[in-house]
């Protein structure tokens, strides 16, 4: 009480100056929105000194709100369309414009340096409209866009004088011209970072090693497919300090100078921390990454088709290694082997190589991750995909990782049970949430029953996101999540027998929430009229591809379903599939 | 909670459960289990109906794949019933879903893609090598480092033939190759079904041309790897080889917007 008097008493006679000061080393959006919480002052002093905004849902407030209460912002981070789209169960066309955003920025804030996008469709007008707005702008991070070219990109290139970082991670891009790099100003030397991984087309490679030649601070550079490489080697020799690299294709006639000169450049590269790329791969060039492969702290091998042998011996040189992402080849032996030499693992992924097919092509198995949570300490975060699991292995997972704050285990085969003993996996991922105190991040698969949820919903405090497909038998299910997670922010569900009842009686805790998603699942129309009359601060969207749900009794589920809290109202840019449930007045057209 | 020990613990968590697998009202569901009390819960639960959950836990275990939604309502409303069985069923069959597994999908495209190179020699022994000693394991079917042979069947032709994509490099070598697999034996078949008539005896052997642009007679078409049927020529040579099931060589007139995807589409669905 006295603590708090004081810290009361200080906020007065600190001068304005002195506190803005002092927020300023305050980096963590959480952390502000806190400050901002304290008092009236205090939300005053932050709102005018907050050089960062995070919005979570594009849709959740308007570009005016933002501009309105924090005036002076300087990066901004939004992300736009359900996570579920990154697996094609969003129809094309849902929204997530960047559009509005950036025209009221263009106007607003003179001194933007960074726009970080995530699942958002931006023009190539937008691109354009970023390029001349801004005078000072430093980065542009497009991670899972679409709607834009190498148009766009080019007038990037050409007016961004002091761009520090391009990033299309994973984005759609319609490569129309190679030359877009071509429109960096021979004067231009800032750049830091680029990422060009997405794009199908070969740069211009002259044009490329021109840049990256004479950009001095140059740590990130992602080529893509296209990239050949018997040209990476003179890249390399250019940018000897780089740190993160992303081959293109591996893979060229075999040809000794090749590799001679490639082993050269990559032991050159003394400050090298992360390797990706690795398309196409061929084996016999592996070794010349050999020399950089102690300092590596990072991998994704998650393109590259390695066998196993080769993976062995490549994962074998890295024994810095924090995060590894890799396609299953790696199987069971070789996770073995990275459980006993990568002692500072952090995080694994495991992506399948044949996703479709219905037999094992790889031997892979639950015991490869038992091991590695052996014999990796310091694992916390996990990505496996598999096609078998028993509880006893999550059981056992989970008691050698208790400091696991992700864990999303995809067994291929849905509503596969413990191939042991042929029961459910409720009582395996019940051991993770019970024992992984910080868990964060869950998704389940396999087998599982309404129990599984209820060991969530008991035990998964810190839950802040959710992964359910092909799970659960009644509403009991889902009321068991929404009503025992107290911290969960995201919550998405395909194909579960969950319904009108749990949604409704835990419609409360929805407004607590970024988001739900639910698809074929049991959600009746009716129900979702009801919870968008009577939560006007939810927008109740109904997806539904087949027509107009009113059309249908509404007792009828709901093909798809997207909930989410805004202080903005209902969109207005929603496609005619789908249809946003208010209030009765509003919603008779 | 806490304090309990793990026996006293797990019984407790039994009853609760036995509780809820009887048929409670929504009502004492809602009271015992809810920890937030909230306005929106009256409102709701005069529309309260019977709720009985069967659990059938051995069976669903038994069977790997599909189990059928375990809801019933005890009285009233089956309109709701049959349409969430319908749903469930038409979710839960055979054939790929949507969606799943989830995987981004410029991740498809890299399952069989280093099939299309060679492997040099060294390690294509080693491959074997292990292969061989892997006991009990399961060949390593991504033709690695050999062919890649597709099935190739052509209107008109009841024959099919089988060609390796490995010894392509391009779609136009392809596309030439298609005309030497096909150009005889159509020219035998229009024979033999022009015998009847006796007439056009002297129809020469036509090149089959146009496979690509949908200019000639025939078009070539592929299966992918999701069941699509897609046009051969809108993906990078090595995307199609490494998502193509089969080919097949169809008559342009036959061709009808409803059998083809094209990419483009793919990508947006």
């Amino acid at each position: 009480m006295q603590q708090q008097q004081k810290v009361a008493a200080l906020s007065y006679s600190f001068p304005e100056e002195v506190l803005e000061h002092v927020f300023s080393f305050i980096d963590s959006t959480k952390d502000r929105g806190s400050i901002s919480l304290v008092c009236k002052s205090w939300y005053e002093i932050e709102r005018w000194c907050r050089r960062r905004v995070f919005v979570g849902n594009c849709y959740a407030i308007t570009p005016a709100m933002v501009i309105k209460r924090f005036p002076k912002v300087r990066s901004i981070t939004l992300k736009g369309k359900p996570h579920f789209a990154d697996f094609n169960l969003v129809p094309e066309g849902w929204g997530g414009y960047v559009c509005p955003w950036i025209k009221a920025m263009a106007v607003a804030f003179p001194c933007l340096e960074e726009i970080k996008l995530k699942r958002m469709v931006i023009s190539d007008d937008c691109l354009d409209l970023i390029a001349k707005s801004f005078k000072n702008f430093k980065v542009l991070v497009l991670i899972s866009c679409e709607g834009f070219t190498t148009d766009g990109l080019a007038s990037i290139a050409a007016n961004c004088r002091n761009l520090r970082e391009l990033d299309l991670r994973e984005s759609e891009v319609e490569d129309i011209c190679g030359h877009w790099l071509s429109h960096f100003p021979d004067s231009y030397t800032s750049l830091v970072s680029l990422n060009i991984s997405c794009l199908a087309n070969e740069v211009n490679f002259p044009a490329l090693e021109r840049l990256v030649s004479r950009c001095p601070n140059m740590h990130t550079l992602r080529l893509n497919r296209a990239a050949p490489l018997d040209k990476l080697a003179n890249l390399l020799r250019g940018a000897p300090q780089l740190v993160e690299l992303g081959t293109g294709a591996y893979t060229s006639e075999m040809r000794p100078e090749v590799f001679t000169n490639l082993a050269a450049a990559f032991s050159g590269c003394k400050q090298m921390k992360g390797l990706s790329g690795f398309w196409d791969v061929l084996p016999s060039y592996l070794p010349a990454v050999y020399p950089v492969c102690s300092r590596l702290t990072s991998l994704n091998l998650s393109y590259a088709t390695i066998q196993s042998p080769d993976l062995i011996k490549l994962v074998g040189q890295c024994q810095s290694l924090q995060r590894l992402w890799v396609l299953d080849y790696i199987e069971d032996a070789g996770l073995d082997m990275l459980a006993a030499s990568c002692k500072d693992l952090r995080e694994l992924r495991v992506f399948p190589s044949d996703p479709f097919g219905l037999e094992a092509n790889v031997a892979l198995t639950e015991q490869g991750l038992v091991s590695v949570s052996e014999g990796c300490p310091k694992l916390h975060s996990v990505l496996y995909f598999c096609r078998q699991m028993t509880n006893a292995a999550l059981n056992t997972i989970a008691r050698n990782r208790p400091n696991m704050t992700r864990f999303r285990l995809c067994i291929i085969e849905p509503r596969t049970p413990d191939y042991l003993t042929l029961q459910s996996l409720d009582s395996g991922f019940g051991a993770i949430v019970e024992h992984c105190k910080d868990l964060q991040r869950l998704s389940l698969s396999g087998l599982l029953t309404d129990r599984v949820f209820e060991h969530i919903g008991t035990y998964a405090k810190k839950l802040e996101m959710l992964s359910v497909a092909f799970a659960g038998d009644s509403d009991l299910g889902l009321h068991h999540v929404l009503s025992g997670c107290d911290n969960l922010r995201k919550l998405e569900i395909r194909d579960c027998p969950f319904g009108d009842k749990a949604l409704l009686a835990n419609a409360a805790k929805l407004e607590t929430m970024r988001s739900l998603w639910m698809s074929s699942c049991s959600v009746s129309y009716g129900a979702c009229k009801l919870l968008g009359q009577k939560l006007p601060r939810l927008n109740v969207e109904v997806i539904d591809e087949r027509g107009p749900p009113n059309l249908r009794p509404d007792s009828n589920p709901v093909e798809k379903l997207y909930i989410y809290r805004t202080i903005s109202g209902p969109r207005l840019d929603m496609p005619g599939y789908v249809w946003t449930m208010e209030d009765d007045s509003a919603y008779l057209e | 909670m806490n304090e309990m020990s793990r026996n006293e613990r797990e019984s407790s968590e039994e009853r609760k459960l036995e509780l809820r697998l009887g048929p409670p009202g929504v009502e004492d569901w809602f009271h015992t289990h809810n920890k937030q009390r909230i306005s929106f819960g009256n409102y709701f639960s005069s529309s309260n109906n019977g709720f009985q959950h069967v659990r059938g836990n051995k069976e669903s275990s038994s069977s790997q794949t599909c189990c059928p939604k375990r809801v019933e309502l005890q009285n009233g409303d089956n309109n709701k019933v049959t349409a969430v069985s319908n749903t469930s069923q038409k979710r839960t069959a055979p054939g790929p879903v949507v969606g799943w597994p989830p995987i981004r999908s410029f991740r498809k495209n890299l399952a069989t893609s280093s099939s299309s190179k060679p492997s040099p020699p060294e390690s294509q022994t080693q491959q074997d090598m292990h292969n061989n000693v892997s006991a009990g394991k399961k060949p390593i079917d991504n033709n690695y480092g050999k062919g890649l042979f597709v099935k190739i069947n052509m209107d008109g032709v009841p024959i099919g033939r089988k060609v390796d994509l490995n010894a392509y490099h391009s779609y136009d070598n392809l596309s030439s190759a298609v005309d030497d697999l096909f150009r005889g034996l159509l020219k035998a078949q229009r024979d033999s079904s022009a015998c009847g008539g006796n007439n056009k005896k002297e129809e020469e052997e036509k090149v089959i041309t146009g496979l690509l642009d949908g200019s000639g007679e025939y078009t070539l078409v592929y299966e992918d790897n999701e069941g699509d049927r897609m046009l051969v020529g809108d993906v990078p040579w090595h995307m199609f080889v490494s998502t193509v099931k089969r080919l097949r060589v169809l008559k342009s007139t036959e061709l009808s917007a409803f059998t083809l995807g094209t990419r483009q589409d793919k990508i947006s669905t």
